[in-house]
């Protein structure tokens, strides 16, 4: 971090004589590294922390970092409708009790569902918060505290299918439900039931509103938190099945698990858990039993009030032209992250494709067949496993790297590739004729590539390369499986928050061509200047 | 194949084609590699023998070879992304090392030279075939070479073009210049040339005297060529 940030100071000394167009790619820069996106940029930033709200006070307490997937994730962990860089949730307001309770600093690390896991393996963060049940699969894979809530799963339905109401009448209907939950294993055993697997539970009330489901099978807080709020849908029937949400930690973490197992245990002896709870209107009998907790305390339900409200409140025209206003600095946030990504990649790649170029035209037998085996196996594998290797598969070799470089770096290697075979095709498109002149006016080999072969080459690859570059800045999109909020990402999290695909986007659709059209609008303006020196006279 | 040609002479090759002159002519700059021989031009030297691989001491020596050695080419094979001054200047300065400030008087007096005074700025792909012609033996001219060398430098013109190079030949021939010429055309060979050489399969058949050679051919295949051409 501290590198990262005099050498932004040094760059801005060097840029004070230059041109504006450096200043303005400088600023850019500077931007990158002092928005919060900027933090993701640093190396030693596992990840970004969209808001790690501590108290003054606790700074210099030991750090407990944690993770959680806060898209779409009510009422777990979740970002705060009202204002959407604030995150809330009852697993938030529990991490928070234990932190204090061991005098530590909660840190909140965003990861994908998928990721969390991996994510803990990897030391990206010291436990995972995400209503993760305590399947024996899970229990193998990670170590669980003792649970910390229970709940059976409901039955969700559009009003004109209240007769869904019990398990037994499911059977031959089309029923979703969260992947990895055990209401997919219950669904899935039962043979007449078309199962729908989603990973995030917006989409699923999506399709059951959209009638592709005929019902949902959720855990209570989301069939509650999704169900609840609206007058369309319904929840029906007894609860069925029942699981336990634990804290993961890494194997072998024993004391900070037995840490903040005794904490969990305090929380629910004096009444902590259940007061936390209620206010989230989750407090149930089945809580009761598991914890012993028997007290009735007459908690008000204040926290679900004021999500219900939130939500109720977001409609109208006005409401809405408001809520995307409030949207349009994260998107600005988000698109300067594509942006810097994308042009970071896109040097990686240029330069490394014209070195694997040269190479494979140019170079010795051993070398162009290197070249030809690293373009083959790049293009010929998908770019999400090349992140994902990169990001999580390489910490294993020892080569640990930031999101930011992680993503940087897979879509450099990624793009080399495919600009080295365009910049092969253009050095061929070069007649044979230009070396040989430059041969026999006595330059170097080197010499006759830079003064006499590249420069013609450029001009037959500008057009696919600005197409490359399009390319890249909407694969870019790809690295959001690995922490980095960029556009698409974004794009999940605000359709997701708000139950709203079409006019987020429509936003974060015109946010990629805004990115991109400055681009193709300077390489047509190359285009425009080397062309000149192209044009065929008449008798050609 | 065996040839010492001498300072200022002009020696014209001719031939059926695919009989090697090309080839024999690009071995001289080592745009080639002969499989064996020994070329010497000025003071270097450079012996190639059969069996034997080209490495780097050889290409070095090559390198010394060629700053003697300018060529011209059948497709003149200017570079397209460059003015015309821009292709006379760059080998001078990325070679030689020399500054724009230094190169730039000699470019353009070899541009006047050649014919092309107002073209300077040009971009080849404009000019006409025989412009493009001189421009390149300018190009080749400003290395100051001891010896030019031209691979069918007309083939690809017009007659009334090809005159003009022809002219810019014969001017750089009064003034001493040694140049050995691949070529098709025989009135320029017989005319303009101190000496001649038929070359078939790869052999110097018959040379000399161009009146002699042409009138009085004395090798039956090199009748046979002249008789096909008429």
């Amino acid at each position: 971090m501290t590198f990262r940030l005099s050498a932004g100071a040094a760059a801005r000394q060097r840029a004070s004589g230059l041109v504006p167009r450096a200043v303005f790619a400088l600023s850019l820069v500077v931007l990158c590294l002092f928005s919060p996106v900027g933090a993701v940029a640093a190396p030693d930033a596992a990840a970004p922390a969209p808001s790690a709200s501590a108290p003054s006070r606790d700074v210099g307490l030991p750090e407990l970092s944690w993770a959680s997937d806060g898209e779409a994730n009510v009422p777990y962990v979740f970002h705060d409708p009202a204002d959407l860089n604030h995150l809330e949730g009852f697993e938030y307001d529990m991490v928070q009790e234990i932190a204090r309770r061991l005098h530590r600093k909660a840190r909140f690390v965003q990861n994908d569902w998928d990721g969390l896991i991996p994510g803990l393996q990897r030391g990206m963060y010291q436990m995972v918060v995400d209503g993760i049940e305590m399947t024996p699969d899970h229990l193998q894979a990670a170590l669980f505290s003792r649970p910390y809530y229970v709940t059976g799963d409901r039955i969700v339905v559009r009003r004109d299918r209240m007769d869904l109401n019990s398990f037994a009448a499911l059977r031959g209907h089309v029923v979703g439900t969260i992947k990895e939950t055990l209401a997919e294993r219950l669904l899935q055993r039962e043979a007449s039931i078309t199962v729908r697997s989603y990973e995030e539970e917006t989409y699923a009330f999506s399709d059951l509103r959209n009638g592709r489901l005929d019902a949902l099978l959720l855990d209570g807080p989301i069939a509650l938190y999704y169900a609840g709020i609206t007058d369309d849908l319904e929840i029906v029937g007894p609860p069925v099945g029942q699981t336990r949400y634990g804290i993961a930690f890494k194997q072998g973490s024993t004391a900070l698990h037995d840490e903040v197992d005794r904490a969990l245990g305090a929380m629910m002896q004096d009444g902590t858990l259940q007061i936390l709870l209620a206010r989230w209107n989750l407090w149930t009998p089945e809580m009761a039993e598991m914890t012993g907790d028997h007290v009735q305390r007459d908690v008000k339900p204040d926290e679900w009030l004021r999500y219900r409200n939130a939500m109720r409140a977001q409609t109208g025209w006005l409401g809405q032209l408001k809520r995307y206003i409030g949207f349009l600095p994260d998107i600005g946030e988000a698109a300067i992250l594509t942006l810097v990504v994308s042009a970071l990649s896109m040097v990686i790649a240029v330069s490394l494709g014209l070195a694997l170029a040269l190479g494979r035209h140019y170079g010795p037998g051993w070398l162009r067949w290197i070249t030809g085996l690293y373009i083959e196996i790049v293009r010929g594998t998908p770019l999400l496993i090349q992140i994902l290797f990169i990001f999580y598969g390489l910490p294993g070799m020892g080569i640990k790297l930031s999101p930011f470089f992680a993503g940087v770096l897979a879509l450099g290697l990624n793009y080399a590739a495919y600009e080295a075979e365009n910049y092969r095709a253009g050095l061929s498109s070069v007649p044979r004729g230009q070396m040989e002149a430059a041969i026999a006016l006595n330059m170097t080999h080197r010499q006759a590539l830079r003064l006499v072969i590249i420069p013609q080459a450029f001009r037959t690859v500008l057009p696919v390369m600005t197409n490359d570059f399009i390319a890249l800045l909407k694969d870019s999109s790809l690295v959001s499986v690995i922490t980095l909020t960029e556009l698409t990402k974004t794009y999940i999290r605000l359709s997701s928050t708000y139950y709203d695909y079409i006019g987020t986007g429509l936003l974060i659709g015109g946010a990629y061509l805004l990115l991109g059209l400055p681009f193709v609008r300077f390489a047509r303006h190359v285009e425009r200047r080397l062309g000149r020196s192209l044009m065929r006279s008449g008798h050609h | 194949m065996s040839l010492c040609v001498e300072r200022g002479e002009l020696v014209s090759i001719i031939g059926p084609s695919g009989c090697g002159k090309s080839t024999f002519l690009r071995c001289l700059n080592f745009l080639e590699i002969p499989d064996s021989g020994v070329l010497r031009i000025e003071d270097v030297e450079i012996t190639k023998q059969t069996g034997h691989g080209w490495n780097r001491a050889q290409e070095r020596r090559a390198h010394a070879l060629r700053a003697h050695v300018g060529m011209v080419f059948q497709s003149f094979n200017l570079f397209a992304h460059r003015t015309v001054l821009d292709n006379v200047m760059v080998a001078p300065r990325s070679v030689k090392g020399l500054s724009q400030p230094e190169v730039e008087p000699l470019a353009r007096a070899l541009l006047a030279k050649v014919g092309l005074e107002g073209m300077a700025d040009r971009y080849p792909s404009t000019l006409s075939g025989g412009q493009q012609q001189r421009a390149a033996i300018a190009r080749a001219l400003a290395m100051k070479p001891a010896v030019m060398l031209y691979d069918e430098p007309t083939s690809a013109l017009d007659p009334e073009l090809a005159e003009e190079v022809l002219q810019v030949m014969r001017r750089l021939d009064d003034e001493g210049m040694t140049q050995i010429v691949v070529t098709h055309d025989m009135r320029f060979a017989r005319a303009a040339s101190d000496r001649v050489l038929y070359v078939e399969a790869g052999h110097i058949v018959e040379s000399g005297d161009p009146d002699v050679l042409f009138a009085n051919p004395q090798d039956p295949r090199t009748r046979r060529f002249l008789r096909t051409l008429l």
